[in-house]
């Protein structure tokens, strides 16, 4: 893990630098000039990486994409590509594969007349297409169908189709709109490790737009967060979900007990935050004001253990409360407690040998390290 | 499939399935019938009884047989090389006698006049002396009017006495049929039908191809539009058809005239001389503008509803893949309207070829369509058997227009919004 | 009547006529009302002041007026078919009466019978213009078809005066308005081309005849505009858009005194007409007393007061007196006056039955040429 997130660092530092392959420069969207839908966004994508833009629906993600394509003009700020600015460029003239939530296949070629297409705009020749379409259809593993059309193929062939088609021209950026959204979450998740081998084997640079977190951690070498038209966090899936720098992460990535408080003390690393019902925790302060002011407390749930001597130094923090409800999930079990006022506390346990399940109306002490206790704005 | 006659599935209570079933279908069945019942009867009623009626007509020819029923009985075995004899003179003053008793020969003399101009005179003025004749009838009524002496009537009653007849198919196409019962073509100097229909058919087809090329970029904007600006232009589009026929063509008229609003724009702009009018009215032209325009919802609703369901990815598709704005469009876009333009078109093309009152008012005389000589016939010649004939014809048209688009395109392809 | 009914009955064809009558059938169906067809326009004008009103005022009928007569034999047979006849008096010309007659249509009349005596006693078989009496029809009025001109066009010193003048583009230049049909030019084509006046319609039975018609029009093709309605023709003359517009003298009369427009009649060659009565067959009943009435000598002398048509009773010349309105002098507007008449043509009903429908295509035909 360390070992990854030292090269994601090295990663980062690199895309600083000027010839990073996508840059998004103050970017800002409006479409009737009342209200923004993208808020000042800034992107750096490096040339081979898998970029996420992640968000609720309407957080301005799709509408990133788009600007990246071509389709939509950014009210403000530059986008460049391969450092050369591209806010005039058409879309037909900036060489990028896009990947369409419906797949936009066109209905009336037959899927090799479809992957021909851009070759044909190209002015390839006819031998040329004929090896290149056949090359696309054995990368998405679709050799014997070429002679079909869009309506013949399942969800699952279409979207390799969209997939082939964005690729078959070799673009060097490749962008996907939830292309994983109508299918089913078998079939998803087969092409989610489908994509993530093409990339893999091709190279090739890729931002993918989607509102599926769990899509976003396979896949991404890096996450947007969206929200609001404000990227919330940039970083890759480990820290997102290890480190979230504020409470809409904090809460979109994963799950999230939250505790709400006011912060009492500041001293170093620690802090101490006296919550609504009275307790003082001890937590990481990483968006929380000075002295004074409100903030979330953000735990994750298979950070809290059940009170254990033995590891009296680990668990700093130290609470008794209830159970509420215990639910079964084979690998592990999920208990939901009343801790410190909150109804909503979790406990994610692993089912281990010999493990004993609570009932509900037990009374139990929990605790969890600082150090997993993040303190992010109110 | 697998159940044998010995053996029906029966429900729990013993019927048999497919009696159970069917009872239970009847019952939807009876309510489906009854809501469809009035409209159902009203088409019969409106529609379905004068369509055969008119077909009919086209054909019907009971004038000879019934009003000279005696003369056509005699004239039964004539060789047609000389004069009928004296028992069929006899024979046509008995038939006429009675005709001019009840007052019922003009049918008979307009159905001859058809063919033979001055029948009409020959039999009225001859009914009208029928009382003075004596026989030998043969003299008598080649000396009232020597029509009768001629072998050309006696083969034309010959001729017409069959219950049905061709000749109004061939009038409306310029053609006759010859004494001798050939087929020839109408003199040039009296042949109008043919150029009718070809008018009719060629200028639809220029209005159609007007509608098609005005109206595409329209029902492209429609369907590309966010709602709130398509539905002001979807009302732009539709007024015309809140507007009374007649109140849009004469204000075509008003605009189009020599002394037209148009016409005074440019001669005060000095783009024509006040001498050299453009003449855009009272002639084809007139009627292939306005009938462009009247036309023109028909084209876009069908075009809207094709371009509504193609969904934008497809364009951004198409130029995220490289393919310029046009070609864009020519490969991708375009192909998948076809339905649409094909539905307007034929709609277009058909309403257009039935179209009447406009031609009649903006189409002077060259402008007419085939329709407008329906209307005479069926208004001021009385001809209604000629006007049923074109108008057979002319539905023939649009059924083969029909068929070809069900065949090339589905009919269940066409929608309207 | 078996004829009819050997034809099967109409339902719901796509004939307007059909509903257009069901709609009079609405209006007049109270006993005391009478549903008269006619022209419509000035005419029908005439029409009401001089008989509708006083026979209102005299029995309390009421009158409805349908302006149908241009279609009135499509009409009467629509009716007849459908079983369903509301028109109960019809104005029509002689030549549609005559197949309307031998079609049944319409109720044979016994003139004597029916109609009132001249003041002197005279009986209406000998009251009536030559033709005015036909089996099934009673003439009102005498009205001629024309060409006017614009004396505006044309310097003082160099009117038009006789119909040759219309064919002559040299020496009056100008647009021509003639009536889209063929009746009236053919014959006006063959006078200006040197025909005897009683030898036009024995002419026009020859095919040498008809080209020699055809050619004579083809003379002045280029300068025609045709017209339709009889409101266009004034219309048109007085737009200055033509210089020559044939016409119904009833129409330029009007624009003369009423619109104080300079138009001339030229009589020359006029061809002149009857207009008057048909009944619908099994209506004689219902309006023999309205037409006792309304075809009197002193009715069609009043029904010139309000329109230049002459009355079709040889008694009631003497009673016409002064327009209605400005109180000019009508006998010179006549068509029957004598000066105007000299050269007079009268259409003759039968040639036209025949030949109506023939000459109507080739002259479609010519006219597309």
């Amino acid at each position: 893990m360390q070992q990854i997130l030292d090269r994601d660092e090295e990663v980062a530092a690199q895309a600083d630098s000027s010839d990073c392959f996508v840059r998004f420069i103050d970017v800002q969207k409006s479409y009737d000039g009342v209200e923004l839908v993208v808020k000042g966004f800034n992107l750096d994508v490096r040339h081979g990486e898998f970029v996420t833009l992640l968000g609720p629906s309407g957080s301005g993600k799709t509408t990133c994409l788009m600007m990246m394509a071509g389709f939509e003009t950014p009210t403000h700020g530059q986008i460049l590509l391969k450092g050369e600015p591209i806010n005039d460029l058409p879309p037909h003239k900036r060489g990028i594969g896009m990947v369409f939530q419906n797949y936009a296949l066109f209905p009336h070629m037959t899927v090799a007349e479809n992957l021909a297409f851009p070759l044909e705009v190209r002015h390839l020749s006819k031998d040329e297409i004929q090896r290149k379409v056949d090359r696309a259809l054995a990368m998405v593993r679709l050799e014997d169908f070429g002679a079909r059309r869009p309506a013949q193929l399942s969800g699952g062939q279409q979207q390799r189709v969209a997939l082939a088609r964005a690729l078959v021209f070799e673009p060097d950026l490749v962008l996907m709109d939830e292309p994983l959204g109508a299918l089913d979450k078998n079939l998803r998740e087969e092409m989610q490790y489908e994509i993530k081998r093409i990339h893999a084997s091709l190279g090739v640079t890729m931002i993918y737009v989607t509102h599926d977190q769990t899509e976003a951690l396979t896949m991404s070498d890096r996450i947007a967060v969206f929200n609001d038209g404000v990227v919330q966090q940039l970083a890759t899936p480990d820290t997102l979900y290890e480190a979230p720098e504020n409470a809409f992460v904090a809460s979109f990535i994963g799950e999230n007990n939250r505790l709400l408080g006011e912060v009492v003390e500041r001293q170093g690393e620690r802090c101490q935050v006296r919550l609504d019902s009275g307790e003082t925790v001890t937590a990481t302060p990483v968006a929380c004001g000075e002295v004074g002011t409100r903030t979330t407390l953000s735990l994750r749930p298979e950070r809290v253990a059940i009170f254990d001597h033995s590891r009296q130094d680990e668990l700093d923090n130290c609470f008794r409360g209830e159970v509420l409800e215990v639910i079964y999930l084979g690998d592990h079990l999920r208990t939901r407690l009343r801790v410190c006022g909150n109804d909503d506390f979790i406990l994610k346990t692993p089912n281990a040998k010999g493990h004993s399940a609570l009932k509900p109306g037990q009374g139990v002490e929990v605790g969890w390290s600082w150090r997993d206790c993040r303190a992010l704005d109110a | 499939m697998s159940e044998s006659p010995a053996a029906p599935l029966r429900t729990a209570d013993g019927v048999p399935l497919k009696v159970s079933l069917r009872r239970a279908v009847r019952r939807s069945k009876i309510k489906a019938l009854l809501l469809v019942a009035p409209l159902l009867t009203f088409l019969i009623i409106a529609f379905v009884m004068p369509l055969f009626e008119m077909l009919w007509r086209s054909v019907d020819n009971p004038e000879v047989s019934t009003h000279l029923s005696r003369t056509v009985a005699a004239l039964e075995g004539w060789n047609g090389e000389s004069l009928p004899d004296e028992t069929t003179f006899a024979a046509l003053a008995e038939d006429l006698r009675e005709g001019q008793q009840a007052r019922n020969l003009g049918l008979l003399s307009s159905r001859l006049n058809y063919e033979k101009s001055g029948m009409r005179s020959t039999i009225s003025r001859t009914a009208r002396r029928i009382g003075t004749l004596e026989p030998p009838y043969r003299e008598a009524l080649i000396e009232v009017n020597d029509t009768w002496g001629e072998l050309d009537t006696w083969k034309l009653i010959q001729r017409e006495t069959s219950p049905y007849t061709m000749s109004y198919y061939l009038a409306a196409i310029d053609r006759q049929l010859s004494p001798d019962g050939e087929i020839i073509t109408v003199p040039e100097h009296m042949q109008i039908h043919a150029t009718l229909f070809w008018r009719t058919l060629w200028m639809s087809a220029v209005i159609t191809g007007l509608t098609l090329l005005l109206g595409y970029p329209v029902a492209f904007l429609l369907a590309s539009l966010p709602a709130r600006h398509s539905n002001l232009l979807m009302i732009l589009v539709l007024l015309p058809f809140w507007t009374s026929l007649l109140v849009r063509t004469t204000t075509w008229i008003a605009i189009l005239q020599s002394q037209g609003v148009l016409n005074d724009v440019m001669v005060a702009l000095g783009i024509i001389a006040d001498e050299a009018r453009w003449q855009m009215i009272h002639n084809k032209m007139g009627t292939i503008i306005a009938m462009t325009h009247i036309l023109l919802p028909f084209m876009i609703l069908p075009l809207y509803s094709v371009m509504k369901t193609i969904p934008p990815s497809y364009m951004r598709a198409a130029r995220s893949l490289g393919g310029k704005p046009f070609l864009s469009f020519r490969r991708v876009y375009f192909p998948l309207t076809i339905p649409g333009i094909a539905a307007g078109g034929i709609l277009v093309f058909i309403l257009s070829i039935g179209y009447y009152i406009t031609p009649a008012l903006v189409g002077g005389q060259s402008g007419r369509f085939i329709t407008n000589y329906i209307a005479y016939h069926m208004q001021t010649s009385l001809n209604w058997g000629l006007a049923a004939a074109i108008a057979s014809i002319l539905l023939f048209v649009v059924i083969i227009c029909y068929l070809v688009f069900n065949r090339l395109i589905g009919v269940d392809k066409v929608k309207l919004g | 009547m078996k004829t009819l009914k050997t034809y099967r009955v109409i339902k719901g064809t796509g004939l307007a006529v059909a509903g257009i009558s069901a709609l009079a059938m609405a209006v007049g169906a109270q006993a005391a009302t009478l549903n008269i067809v006619s022209w419509g326009g000035a005419y029908s004008m005439s029409q009401h002041e001089a008989y509708d009103k006083p026979w209102m005022e005299k029995t309390g009928d009421e009158i409805v007026n349908i302006d149908r007569s241009g279609n009135a034999l499509a009409g009467l047979r629509a009716q007849s078919q459908a079983g369903n006849v509301t028109w109960d008096l019809v104005d029509m010309l002689p030549a549609d009466a005559m197949i309307a007659c031998a079609e049944g249509l319409i109720e044979p009349l016994e003139h004597d019978e029916l109609l009132a005596d001249a003041p002197d006693g005279t009986p209406a078989s000998e009251d009536f213009v030559e033709g005015g009496l036909g089996d099934c029809f009673v003439a009102s009025i005498v009205y001629s078809n024309i060409v006017a001109f614009n004396s505006d066009m044309f310097p003082a010193d160099e009117q038009p005066s006789t119909i040759e003048d219309v064919f002559d583009l040299e020496n009056y230049p100008g647009k021509r308005a003639l009536l889209r049909k063929p009746i009236n030019n053919m014959e006006w084509a063959l006078i200006a081309d040197g025909v005897e006046r009683d030898e036009v319609y024995a002419m026009l039975e020859t095919e040498e005849g008809v080209q020699r018609a055809f050619a004579k029009l083809d003379t002045i093709k280029d300068e025609v505009i045709w017209w339709e309605e009889g409101a266009q023709p004034p219309q048109l003359l007085a737009d200055q858009e033509v210089a020559f517009a044939s016409a119904y003298n009833g129409r330029i009369f009007n624009a003369m005194v009423t619109e104080d427009q300079p138009f001339e009649i030229l009589w020359d060659a006029q061809v002149f007409e009857l207009d008057g009565w048909v009944v619908p067959t099994g209506k004689l009943d219902k309006v023999k007393d309205y037409l006792h009435f309304a075809t009197d000598t002193q009715r069609l002398a009043d029904q010139a007061q309000y329109i230049s048509y002459g009355p079709a009773r040889l008694s009631s010349s003497e009673l016409v007196s002064t327009h209605a309105e400005t109180g000019i002098e009508m006998t010179p507007h006549m068509p029957t006056h004598e000066p105007n008449f000299a050269t007079a043509l009268q259409k003759d009903d039968l040639f036209w039955a025949d030949y109506n429908d023939e000459l109507t295509q080739r002259f479609n035909a010519w006219l597309s040429q």
